[in-house]
Formats: C-alpha cells, structure tokens, sequence
C-alpha cells in the first residue's frame, strides 16, 4: 500500500498526486494531511470529486481496498493494523500534529514492511522524517517530493536530512512513478 | 525471527504476564496503539527490552503502574468537540428532562474532563438535583486526579472557548477559581459525580442509565473487546435511552446496531428503541 504525508499546499499537491491515479489503481492509499482539528470531511469529498480514484475519509476498524484513498480524519491519528484494517488514537499530537505523518507511517511500516510505499509531499515542520526512515529500514520504497519544487521545503527536507530515499521527484512524476511501482515490483503489491 | 517479531512476542507474553498477575486484561487492545504506547514507555523504563522489564514489572505494583498509565491514559479537554455538547443541549436534554431522575455514565473518563463538562451543561439546562454522573475509569491513579477536579490554569482560555462553542450560557469563570497556576472547579460540580474504577474488558453490567458516553475510548480496542462492550452497554442502557461515542466511531457492523437509531448523524449520538410487543 502507499502511504502520503502533506501538510501546507496539501491540497493542490493531492489533488496532483492523486489526480494520475485512476480508479483502477491496484493498492490502497493512505493519507495524513495536517488539517485543523475541526475540519469535517470536505477535503475527501473535494478530492473524490475532482479525482478518478475514490477519495474517502478513514473509518476505524474499515479494511482497506485497492482504489481507494483513506484520508486521516481530523484531531485523530491513523494507523494501520497488520490484517490491513485502520486503527484511530487520540494519543498526544506527534511533532504537533493529530492527524501525525509519523505515527501513520510507523505503524504501517510496522505492520508491512516491504509492502509499504512511503511518500512525503510538500509541508511545514519535520513530521514525516521518523517514519519515513521507518518505512526505509522495514524494506519499503520511498519518495520524497523534489524540496526545490515543493510549495514548502520543510517535510520533504528533513525527510531527506534522516534518510536516503529511493527516489526525490517533482511532483508531477511522482504518479506515474506510482503506476509504475504498482505495475510491477511483486513486493510492493 | 526478525527482532520486530521477537518484540511482538514479547508483548504477548507481557500482557499475558500482566493478566495473569494483576488482572488487566490487555490482550483485546488493539495492536498498532498499544504496540506505540509500550514501545514509547519501554523507551523511558531504563531497560533494554520487554523482556529484561517482565520481571520487574510482574513483581513490583509500582512499576506496573507506570506501564498502566502509559497504555490507559488518554488526554481529554472540557466541552471537547463543542459541537456534540451543543447537540446534547438542543436535542438530548429535552428527553432527559422527561425523566424525574437520570443516571448517566462516563464510561472511560481519564481525568474527568467530560463528566465535569456535562455537570455544567445539566446545571444549565435545569437539571440541577435530578441528575447523577457515574464516572468510571480502569486507571485508579487517574480517578484521583478527576476526582480533584484541578486543571491548569493556561487551560482554561481553551475551555472557555469550547464551552461558549458549546452552547455554554453562563461565564465559563464562574465554575473554577484560579489558584497560582491552577484552576479549581467548583465543589458543587463534583456533588453529583461519582467516580469509580471500572474495567470495561472484565468486569460487569454498572446500573441502568438513561445515558451513556463512551467516547474515544473503543478506539482502541480490538472487534472482539467491542462487541463485549457494546453488549454490556445495550444491557445497562434503558429502553429510549442515548448511547455517544467519539465523532469517528460507530456503531454500525455492531451486533446491537439494529436495536438503536442514530439520532444526530455525523454526532454518534444513538437512541435505544423501545420494543414493542
């Protein structure tokens, strides 16, 4: 499965990102964004209409399928179980952040080391760099956004600042890198 | 065997150690949190592993203890989600009010911070005299602090916030008095709570309520744990009476789902129907 962290200019950065993904795509795809604690789920509804690919908030306990995308919702975070169901916390913000990109990609990492494809987009502060590295050293493929291209440098920086990822691309590319991942490469399926 | 599945096993002996030896029953929490908690409190144990940490664990209550908190503990706020505490005002309370006396549960309540929130709203609305809290917690340690009903003080600009969010009629000010860094709520809140350690996985039915809240707490426990939970509450619970959970929990895929309408969707705010025949 793939896993995305974004936070400032998340929503022109998802709308990209999973713009190139269509309905089809064959992985489920997790996504923390750094929304305010009482966001409702107009972000998902935004993004499943403007995207082929179904955009949903993530329900506790759903299990998750291929072609759809599961956005942390709001003052919560998101984990992933190893029998592929999703998990809720009100545990303390992680980097200053509920939904937290770390605490995501850590448990998902965790609990499926080589399946997990980790992404870290464009964003404020550091959250994200922990679990990416996690997602690194459980056998993982990780992406980080281009920080030259990003709309904010910070995430992807202190991603690549804790971890050589396996690919830094611009934005636009990183879709159909997805594709292509998602296509072949048995352990990322 | 990888070192993380050497770590998982680990847990499972623990908790299985911490079963049998104190009674907790940890072994329906769900994985991914609890496998969090442990790691981030085994990270401030001074020891290397689970393992090194059982035997200590297992003999001295003490140390036990700080492992306790560290996997029941959950931070919680006055009037969090504004908008269920407005909800509950609008469209709870005028069918709690059709009762001379109503008992309501906390179920899960940490340090109180709900139970203290819904003494206010009742105050409000009118209620006074003809309502009791039962508020209840697995952790004894924090019921003592509930039980104070002292928060700090740069808090309280938060609760304020939220509890005028809330619906709150009154000045949010008139309920605590501030003492060097701490607000302390009014006594008069606390007369009608009464806080007591309950263990939502062991142990049995509570009384019946017209009420319940149980929010952001079945999160983090496994199907199995919830349907047991879920079950003890539809047994406490009266015919006609209200069932919350926390605003991304719910009771559908639930055995007891049937049995109940959501009220106020998008609130998690449930009614037990009433059987007829």
């Amino acid at each position: 499965m793939v896993v995305v962290g974004v936070s400032t200019g998340g929503i022109t950065a998802l709308k990209i990102l999973l713009g190139g993904l269509g309905d089809d795509f064959p992985l489920p795809v997790l996504v923390v964004t750094h929304i305010m604690p009482e966001a409702d789920d107009g972000l998902a509804v935004l993004l499943n209409t403007a995207c082929a690919i179904r955009v949903k908030e993530a329900e506790e306990q759903e299990l998750i399928e291929a072609g759809t995308v599961y956005l942390a919702p709001a003052n919560y975070h998101l984990l992933l179980e190893r029998d592929g169901r999703l998990a809720l916390s009100i545990d303390p913000a992680v980097n200053f952040a509920r939904p937290s990109v770390d605490v995501l990609f850590e448990s998902a990492a965790q609990a499926h080391g080589a399946a997990v494809i980790g992404i870290i987009l464009t964003g404020a502060g550091c959250d994200g760099g922990k679990g990416l590295h996690s997602v690194k050293e459980k056998g993982g493929f990780a992406i980080v956004q281009d920080p030259d291209e990003a709309e904010m440098d910070a995430m992807p920086r202190s991603a690549l600042a804790l971890t050589r990822p396996d690919r830094v691309e611009p934005l636009p590319r990183i879709s159909s890198l997805l594709l292509q991942l998602a296509g072949v490469g048995a352990a990322n399926s | 065997m990888t070192n993380d599945e050497l770590i998982d096993l680990e847990i499972r002996l623990l908790m299985e150690g911490v079963y049998q030896v104190y009674g907790y029953d940890f072994r329906e929490y769900s994985e991914a949190s609890l496998r969090r908690r442990l790691l981030h409190w085994l990270g401030g144990s001074g020891f290397a592993s689970f393992s090194l940490a059982q035997s200590q664990l297992l003999r001295d209550r003490e140390f036990f203890d700080t492992l306790l908190r560290n996997i029941t503990v959950n931070v919680t706020e006055l009037f969090r989600d504004p908008l269920f505490f407005r909800t509950m005002r609008e469209e709870v309370v005028p069918y709690l009010k059709t009762y001379p006396f109503v008992k309501i549960w906390h179920a899960g309540c940490a340090s109180g911070e709900e139970a203290y929130s819904m003494a206010i709203l009742l105050h409000e609305e009118g209620m006074r005299g003809r309502f009791r809290l039962y508020a209840t917690d697995i952790n004894e340690e924090v019921l003592r602090r509930a039980k104070e009903g002292i928060y700090p003080l740069q808090e309280m600009q938060r609760f304020t916030k939220n509890y005028q969010r809330g619906g709150g009629k009154g000045s949010f000010a008139d309920y605590y008095t501030a003492r060097y860094e701490s607000a302390i709520l009014a006594p008069g809140l606390r007369e009608h709570i009464i806080f007591a350690a309950h263990n939502l996985a062991v142990d049995a039915d509570f009384g019946e309520m017209q009420l319940i809240l149980c929010r952001n707490v079945l999160i983090y426990f496994r199907p199995s744990l919830k349907e047991r939970v879920f079950t003890l509450f539809d047994r406490c619970l009266v015919p006609g009476g209200f069932l919350c959970l926390g605003l991304k929990e719910s009771l559908d895929h639930h055995r007891i789902r049937s049995g109940y309408e959501e009220l106020v969707p998008r609130m998690r705010i449930y009614r037990k129907q009433y059987v007829h025949g």
